[in-house]
């Protein structure tokens, strides 16, 4: 799709709604009478990495899921006019096959029990982008060889998913989601339970992804990991927006003491020159 | 893009892994024309197993002479009698349990794929239970005629409670459906076990136990013709979802991810189970094991890519019904066993040498 052949130049933290990335406003979710998103504003740059962060039961994990059109509808059957808007195309209306070749959403933690291997696995990401009688054609099959180069992981194609470390099986979920060739990215906790040198990776890749333009969104638990890498943050609290622009205008101790209850501190990294966070009980 | 992706560590390949596996599975497509041609023989010759001698030949004429090629062909009729036991016993009996072997397979796939359950066969939802409570009823009422009706029936009003229960409880979700299936299954069988307790005596007990064992002794045209097209109909429209069944590989949010309309896809795969499951139970009774273990069998050669998956399950589970059967009545002969006993029998040490050499599969 357009993804890979647009040369979107890359837009440095852009607070604001973004012309060409993801616009999504009053996103609401609950359940059993529990708020759990109220009224949520997320903007996401096109060509940016921006990261979605907040405390344990802020609502990450469940506006990711609305965002991607995969969580069932609030139980109360309320949506408040939710809009998500991406490249001017209202994300929630379009009929699901479409959507899944512009929006690809890497969960927090997919496995399988079933014998599949890695090519097999990232192939999964061409299904909508073929009839359902359809088998792989050769187009599929380069897509997700190039997906797996993407990744890192072309060395792992024939290997069983279920025999790979915890670091390869993220690539490799990464590798199934851009075999969509998706503009928008959308990704749950990319980093979590991974080795640093694995987080790096996960990181890097999705740098490579915006530098391509595509639009990243991604929560993070890991505000350290989020200050070195992400352009545009995203600060949830209690279900609600507390903050959203620049790293350096969000990632301070004003705006992070209160939410999260600690002390921040931010030094400043001595190659890169990102801000570093260390934080201590308040 | 090259400076992003740079590695930093050697690359994690290994070679032992990468010969033998998928290896095997590349060439895995050529077991769909080995596994045709597999079946065809084994009807052919299963016809001719069993008491008076007959040969491959003499069901060829049989065939050929009924379907009226015989003048065409040159071919003698067969004698009345070698004739009637071709064409009137063992060729339905054999059919029959080709088309509720294939059957079985490919919704034991489906289910097993659906609710991400490797121990799911094509009863999960009760449909075994139900149809039985419902042959029981008829048997000991002695309306054997209704037999078929009363087990498709059973079959399904077990499905319609088990998914208005999982429904009732929420969204259609695995786990509920398993234990909503699992919640009917005992209560009909607890009714079934009841009515048998209450009322069954000398011959109905008999009957009862052979049905409840799963037989297809008493196959006719008809029965080939009820199982025969619901597997044409309804088992072609399953073994064609196997795009639909890849998606849900890493479960149900993948699916949805990947286009996938989740609720209204598992909706109409387990009706569509459902009925295969009844119209089949309807004629065989409620053969165990086929739908269970053949799934696991043939993805040892395939892998989990349902495309080849599902077609050659049906191929391989026609053909090892069909065995299975042909040892039911030849190995005690002249007395019978029920198949579901042969399939018992193979199948439960298969599973476990399966289990002990895949190690992977639950």
């Amino acid at each position: 799709m357009t993804t890979e052949t647009r040369t979107h130049v890359p837009a440095p933290s852009v607070a604001g709604p973004p012309d060409d990335g993801l616009d999504a406003a009053r996103v609401s979710w609950s359940t059993a009478g529990r708020l759990i998103l109220d009224g949520v504003d997320v903007t996401a740059p096109a060509g940016a990495v921006s990261g979605l962060l907040g405390p344990n039961g802020s609502g990450k994990s469940t506006l990711l899921r609305v965002l991607a059109g995969v969580q069932p509808p609030s139980d109360d059957g309320r949506d408040d006019g939710a809009r998500v808007v991406f490249a001017g195309a209202d994300l929630l209306a379009l009929p699901r096959r479409r959507r899944a070749r512009t929006l690809a959403f890497v969960e927090q933690e997919a496995s399988t029990d079933l014998p599949v291997t890695v090519l097999d696995a990232v192939l999964l990401g061409r299904i909508p982008h073929r009839s359902p009688l359809a088998g792989d054609s050769a187009d599929d099959r380069a897509a997700a060889r190039r997906a797996l180069d993407a990744v890192d992981a072309a060395g792992l194609a024939d290997r069983e998913v279920t025999t790979l470390s915890g670091g390869e099986r993220q690539r490799v979920h990464m590798a199934r989601a851009l075999a969509q060739e998706p503009a928008l990215i959308l990704l749950d906790e990319p980093t979590n339970h991974l080795d640093i040198a694995a987080q790096l990776d996960a990181l890097r890749i999705l740098r490579a992804l915006a530098d391509r333009g595509v639009t990243v969104l991604a929560a993070l638990h890991d505000l350290h990991l989020a200050a070195q890498h992400c352009d545009h943050v995203v600060l949830l609290s209690g279900g609600r927006v507390v903050a959203a622009g620049a790293v350096g205008d969000v990632l301070v101790p004003d705006v992070l003491d209160p939410v999260y209850g600690v002390r921040t501190e931010v030094l400043t990294h001595p190659r890169t020159g990102r801000p570093v966070l260390t934080f201590s009980p308040r | 893009m090259t400076t992003a992706v740079r590695r930093r560590r050697a690359p994690a390949v290994e070679p032992v892994e990468t010969a033998a596996t998928p290896g095997a599975r590349r060439g895995a497509a050529w077991w769909l024309p080995v596994a045709a041609v597999v079946l065809v023989a084994t009807v052919l010759v299963a016809v001719t197993i069993g008491p008076a001698d007959l040969t491959v030949a003499d069901v060829w004429r049989s065939v050929a002479t009924h379907l009226g090629l015989g003048g065409a062909l040159g071919l003698e009729p067969l004698g009345a009698l070698p004739d009637g036991m071709v064409w009137e016993l063992r060729l339905p009996r054999v059919l029959t349990a080709a088309a509720v072997g294939a059957g079985l397979a490919v919704c034991g796939v489906v289910m097993q794929s659906l609710t991400r359950n490797p121990l799911a066969d094509p009863y999960l939802l009760g449909l075994s239970s139900g149809a039985s409570l419902g042959a029981v009823l008829v048997l000991v009422a002695g309306l054997t005629v209704l037999l078929p009706l009363a087990a498709f029936g059973g079959a399904v009003a077990a499905l319609a409670a088990a998914l208005g229960l999982a429904g009732a409880i929420g969204t259609i979700t695995p786990t509920r459906t398993v234990l909503a299936g699992l919640a009917v299954s005992q209560l009909a069988a607890a009714a079934t076990s009841f009515v048998i307790f209450w009322s069954a005596t000398g011959d109905s007990y008999r009957e009862i136990l052979s049905w409840l064992m799963g037989s297809v002794a008493g196959a006719t045209w008809t029965s080939v013709a009820i199982a025969g097209v619901a597997v044409l109909v309804l088992g072609t429209l399953l073994a064609s979802t196997g795009s639909v069944l890849d998606a849900f590989t890493f479960g149900d949010t993948a699916a949805a991810a990947l286009g996938v309309p989740v609720a209204r896809v598992r909706w109409l795969l387990l009706v569509g189970v459902a009925l295969l499951t009844g119209a089949l139970v309807s004629q065989s009774g409620a053969i165990g094991f086929v739908g269970l273990i053949l799934p696991h069998a043939v993805r040892m050669l395939t892998g989990a890519r349902h495309r080849l998956l599902l077609p050659l399950s049906a191929l391989c589970g026609a053909s090892f019904l069909v065995w299975a059967d042909t040892l039911a009545r030849t190995v005690f002969a002249p007395r019978e066993v029920p198949v579901g006993i042969v399939t018992a029998a193979i199948g439960a040490p298969v599973f476990a040498l399966l289990l002990w050499r895949g190690r992977r599969i639950a």
